[in-house]
């Protein structure tokens, strides 16, 4: 038990000192690795081993040929910020193609085919095409980044993701002047997706998402591939993702299939249903509620019958420092 | 008969027994709280669809059995409100009785389930026989406050709903389906089904 203390999850993000036995160990084996001993004990083995309650599931080439120099805990969060355990994270999710019960997603996202997969990316840039996952990561070292999730029905979690900067496939494929936004969508396959199937479904199927093209090109905004120190499993969005921490989880959307880069802010999929509940921005806001319920607190996950965790939400997530800025001289209760 | 209601009583105290087991053994998930809300909440909105379709069954069957029970699912649906109404207070709103004012200004779906739920109190306080005795006719009125509390506890659910209608819209025809049964014309024919004499009219 001593061993899997969460403890460098606990430590801010500039300050990498070496508190712990934990994190003296996590020195002592970027030391090794420095000198050329890598192989007597890959740094891929330690990752495996920091999330040993973790099932790995498939290891794509993809992802296996990458996890040797994944640069850990690029990002974390702050010290009130426990992990939430993978099992909570993987069995308790919103993905409506897989049905509306928190725990549907589990039970049939497993049906899934997310191999092969390709990505399409069209729009206003100079180079489209159609990529697979290698192809869309690129020569990008994976990064874990945890981050703060806030769904927008009031609770939340910490989730250590992997995944590379979506601005460094963007700056790839040569946005024209033109792009102004990024529309994403995803996998359309009713045969795999039972909620795609449902008669009285109010989604507009394929689920869109769409960003700015400054909030897309963000240092923040992630393209994940990985969570855990694995590949994602499917409920969780597999086999890519986007992780935008700042802002309702419902942007984030999930086994992304297409990437247009547009001039237009595009539809998305929840202000489409409701437009007085549900905002293209969707920046987390503690001062502006769903009109059916309080955005001012967030029930922190995993909570107990004993107490709800109850904790107040942060503006922006509590990335204000970083993204405030984006929003400069916008109303936010109109641009919510 | 005894036996039949004995086992009424164990079925309806089943799920609350399963969701509380669940929960004592962590099967429930990251949020038990939310869990046990909403399987209160339906539980409460199925046993009122079950308690409405007793009379109807009882037309077409003439089975005695199905008015004998009516009075014990009336209170297990009340029972199963309370549990949810009380998974709200306490797993949702931590005991914030400040948020709770909030949300009854607010939010009209916590309104109109309170309101369904206040209805059903009024029903349950009302169902022993001397309430019965001492309002005569009028309890038979009072208790119709029960098709308006279906229609407050279908409206509650249909505020909630965020992404599909599927499951709300199947309890609404199911509600729509016993009310119409109700409509004097379709409740006599309802009664001749299997012609015998001796058909009381019920509410």
């Amino acid at each position: 038990m001593l061993i899997k203390t969460r403890k460098p999850h606990h430590i801010g993000e500039n300050e990498v000192t070496s508190e712990s036995v934990y994190h003296a160990r996590r020195h002592f084996m970027a030391g090794v690795a420095g000198l050329g001993m890598a192989a007597a004990l890959p740094r891929g083995a330690w990752a495996a081993s920091q999330y040993d309650d973790v099932e790995q599931g498939s290891r794509p080439e993809w992802f296996a040929s990458r996890i040797e120099n994944t640069k850990w805990k690029a990002v974390t969060a702050g010290e009130d910020d426990k992990l939430t355990p993978f099992n909570d994270a993987t069995h308790y999710n919103n993905f409506f193609e897989f049905g509306t019960g928190k725990d549907d997603p589990y039970k049939h996202a497993g049906g899934m085919t997310t191999e092969p997969w390709t990505i399409e990316i069209d729009g206003e840039v100079a180079r489209p095409g159609t990529l697979d996952v290698n192809q869309l990561l690129g020569e990008q070292q994976l990064e874990e980044r945890i981050y703060r999730l806030r769904c927008v029905e009031a609770w939340s979690m910490v989730i250590p993701w992997m995944g590379v900067p979506l601005s460094a496939l963007l700056k790839r494929v040569e946005p024209t002047s033109d792009a102004k936004f990024v529309r994403f969508q995803t996998l359309m396959r009713p045969e795999e997706m039972p909620g795609q199937r449902s008669r009285f479904g109010l989604i507009d199927w394929p689920y869109q998402e769409g960003l700015r093209m400054d909030e897309a090109m963000h240092p923040l905004t992630l393209l994940s591939v990985g969570m855990y120190g694995r590949v994602l499993p499917n409920q969780n969005g597999a086999p890519v993702r986007l992780v935008v921490p700042w802002k309702y989880g419902f942007k984030s959307i999930k086994s992304i299939v297409r990437i247009s880069l547009v001039r237009e802010q595009p539809p998305t999929a929840w202000p489409t249903i409701n437009a007085n509940e549900y905002g293209f921005y969707s920046n987390v806001n503690p001062d502006v509620d769903h009109p059916r319920w309080s955005q001012a607190r967030e029930r922190r996950l995993p909570n107990s019958l004993f107490s709800t965790n109850m904790i107040d939400t942060q503006m922006f997530n509590g990335y204000g420092d970083e993204v405030a800025s984006l929003y400069k001289g916008m109303d936010l209760r109109k641009y919510f | 008969m005894r036996l039949w209601r004995c086992a009424v009583f164990v079925a309806a105290l089943l799920p609350f027994l399963w969701w509380a087991g669940q929960v004592a053994m962590g099967q429930a998930g990251p949020e038990p709280g939310q869990y046990l809300l909403l399987n209160f909440g339906q539980c409460a909105l199925i046993l009122l669809l079950l308690t409405l379709s007793l009379t109807p069954l009882m037309k077409l069957t003439r089975w005695k059995g199905f008015a004998l029970i009516r009075r014990q699912l009336g209170l297990w649906t009340f029972s199963y409100g309370v549990l949810h109404l009380t998974s709200y207070l306490l797993f949702i709103l931590g005991l914030e009785f400040s948020a709770l004012g909030e949300d009854l200004q607010r939010r009209p779906y916590i309104i109109v389930g309170f309101a369904a739920l206040l209805m059903l109190l009024a029903l349950a306080v009302t169902s022993n026989r001397y309430s019965m005795k001492r309002l005569g006719k009028r309890w038979k009125f009072l208790h119709r406050l029960v098709y308006i509390a279906l229609a407050l506890v279908l409206l509650h659910f249909f505020w909630v709903v965020r992404a599909d209608m599927t499951q709300w819209s199947g309890y609404a025809l199911a509600g729509v389906i016993l009310m119409l049964l109700r409509i004097p014309v379709i409740s006599r024919a309802l009664g001749r089904v299997r012609p015998r004499k001796g058909s009381s009219s019920r509410v």
